[in-house]
């Protein structure tokens, strides 16, 4: 029992990949109570002892698990943040003042992240060319390139395709469906499988 | 019916008389024009007599819908008129009801070989005599792919030999649907994959009319690829990254497309058949610069530029000095011109233009700038010239989906192309007829 008391904290910070899997073996680590009525009559020291070392077990892998669950959540909102879509104005490739955030949301996270590769990819609204939109698209995945290497981000970890018209978020035809289409979409194409929150 | 009948065995005499007279003047010296006086203002009446032997029912048929989609020619009777069905001279000359129909000529045609050929015969209707023989060749099952191209190749030296310009039917269409570039017949027959299944754009034929380029997304960016219609496929060695709108040299050696990294996209030149380097043609300080397409003495380029903010038409030399602005800028004026393809015959650009919102195809005449609209119904975009440099095909949504039309820029005219849904990008061949 207080070899696996003290097993724990170790377990706590073993690496992030590790704390995935711990989580599924923590029924395992739970600790089976004694057969002895909790602090009834005829509990003795030891016993009193042994319920408290129950106790702190149990309250540890609880604060273990809300850790657990808080690093996975920061890993689901530092993905998150790395994938986050920007939108564009029409027939424009200048990164707009709401996409800024989103795109500065990216920079702790790819720092904090040296293996992590994004592909940038840059779509267009169905109105103008079709052959020029591809060149639009771009220019758009371009720009947002430009910002997070502008930021510090090595540029050999980004990188840009164009699908101008031929994709879009929304097939309909009208001004919100061409607004969500202007976009580039952010896709984590290496070292996506250990994300690190940003300290 | 009754005047059908009491005709038909002399026009099976005149018809033997005729193919007799037609062997005669095999000799006729080619380059002849044959005595009609063409009047471009009003077609001339052309009836195409019944065709004996195998395959005559279908042959009669396409030739007289390539002459009616080639729009020089007006072809009478085409559907149940009573007319004598072989011309006769002499005292029996039936000519003047040929005349009276408002034919200024015959096409009288006649399978040979067994299949093998097709002898024909066009008769000067006011002289009452024969004025063109020749023998084709025919390749091919009746009805399959280079048998109607043999077909189309005898329309369009009819047409010639008609109206002194050669017709357009022996031509195909390159397209895009569904992500794979498709090749159809100019009357709409027969459309069928030439690329592989994936996402292409922008295909153009190669002046040979053997070898085509696309674009090609492959997961991490796009490619050119450069493929024989009878063959296999390969890409351009081309830097990473947009590679698009790939366009021939009139010479056939040279291609141009849109290269795009990450400071614009410029128009770049290579080789086709040897690996030369690739060289940056256009200089457009961070815009983006697609479609280019040459003019046919292969000096100049006319492509699509956003160089002044929006994109619009420009033309340069093929070395992408002397840039200029083709189509006209007014001030405060930001409206959307691209996709330029210029006339086979050099006098003209086509391209579209945004108006209220929609493309709509416009032609310039290089000479005078004169633009024209040539479309108001739906958004239409993405012209290309046939041969003739008077129809052009285009994208058009006015059916509801997109489609492929054919548009006779003379009078207007047009007709529909395609059938399936969610067709674009045509590309008109060269001339693929033999001669």
């Amino acid at each position: 029992m207080l070899h696996r008391v003290r097993v724990l904290p170790l377990l706590l910070i073993t690496t992030a990949a590790f704390v995935g899997a711990c989580k599924k073996k923590e029924p395992a680590v739970t600790p089976t109570p004694e057969p002895t009525p909790a602090g009834g009559a005829g509990c003795d020291q030891r016993c009193q002892d042994s319920i408290a070392n129950a106790r702190r077990v149990a309250d540890s892998i609880a604060a273990a698990n809300a850790a657990s669950a808080e690093l996975a959540r920061a890993i689901e909102a530092a993905r998150a943040s790395l994938t986050a879509v920007i939108y564009f104005d029409y027939d424009a490739s200048d990164i707009r003042a709401d996409s800024r955030g989103t795109l500065e949301a990216k920079v702790p996270v790819l720092t904090a992240n040296p293996s992590v590769r994004l592909r940038v990819t840059g779509h267009t609204d169905s109105r103008g060319s079709d052959e020029y939109n591809l060149a639009l698209g771009q220019r758009r995945a371009a720009a947002a390139k430009q910002y997070l290497t502008d930021r510090g981000v090595d540029p050999s970890r980004i990188e840009i395709v164009s699908l101008g018209e031929e994709r879009p978020a929304d097939p309909a035809e009208n001004e919100s469906a061409w607004a969500r289409n202007r976009r580039a979409e952010f896709e984590i194409i290496a070292g996506g499988t250990n994300i690190q929150p940003p300290r | 019916m009754s005047r059908f009948f009491s005709i038909l065995p002399i026009a099976v005499l005149g018809l033997l008389t005729a193919v007799g007279v037609a062997h005669a003047q095999d000799s006729t010296v080619q380059g002849v024009r044959i005595g009609l006086v063409y009047d471009p203002g009003s077609r001339p009446g052309v009836i195409v007599l019944p065709v004996d032997g195998a395959g005559g029912d279908s042959i009669r048929a396409i030739l007289q819908r390539d002459f009616d989609y080639g729009d020089r020619i007006n072809v009478v009777g085409a559907e149940g008129t009573g007319f004598p069905l072989a011309p006769t001279t002499g005292e029996e000359s039936n000519y003047p009801v040929y005349a009276a129909l408002g034919a200024v000529a015959l096409v009288q045609a006649t399978v040979t070989g067994g299949g093998s050929g097709l002898h024909v015969a066009v008769h000067d209707v006011a002289r009452q005599s024969i004025a063109r023989v020749r023998d084709f060749p025919m390749r091919g099952t009746p009805d399959g792919g280079d048998w109607r191209l043999g077909v189309h190749t005898v329309a369009d030296e009819i047409e010639l030999w008609i109206t002194g310009v050669r017709g357009v039917s022996a031509t195909r269409v390159l397209y895009i649907s569904g992500g794979r570039v498709w090749v159809v017949d100019s009357d709409g027959f027969g459309p069928r994959p030439v690329s592989a299944a994936g996402t292409t754009m922008s295909p153009a034929w190669h002046p040979d009319g053997t070898h085509l380029a696309y674009a090609q997304f492959v997961g991490s960016g796009w490619s050119i690829m450069v493929e024989e219609l009878s063959g296999g496929a390969r890409p351009l060695p081309a830097p990473r990254g947009l590679n698009a709108t790939p366009t021939f040299s009139p010479d056939g050696n040279v291609i141009v497309w849109a290269h795009g990294g990450e400071s614009g996209t410029d128009l770049f030149a290579t080789t086709v058949f040897t690996n030369g380097p690739a060289r940056r043609i256009t200089v457009g300080r961070g815009s983006d610069n697609t479609s280019p397409t040459f003019s046919p003495d292969g000096r100049r380029v006319a492509f699509t530029s956003g160089r002044s903010g929006h994109p619009e038409v420009y033309i340069s030399d093929a070395d992408g000095t002397n840039a200029e602005l083709l189509t006209p800028y007014k001030f405060g004026d930001q409206s959307y011109r691209s996709d330029p393809d210029w006339s086979p015959d050099g006098r003209t650009v086509a391209f579209q233009a945004q108006l209220a919102g929609r493309f709509q195809v416009m032609t310039i005449g290089l000479r005078d700038r004169s633009i024209r609209q040539h479309t108001n119904e739906g958004s239409n975009e993405q012209p290309s010239w046939a041969p003739d440099s008077r129809h052009v095909v285009f994208t058009s949504t006015r059916s509801g989906t997109r489609q492929l039309w054919v548009l006779d820029t003379e009078t207007g005219r047009t007709r529909q192309l395609t059938h399936s849904g969610g067709v674009r990008m045509a590309s008109w061949s060269p001339y693929l007829g033999g001669r």
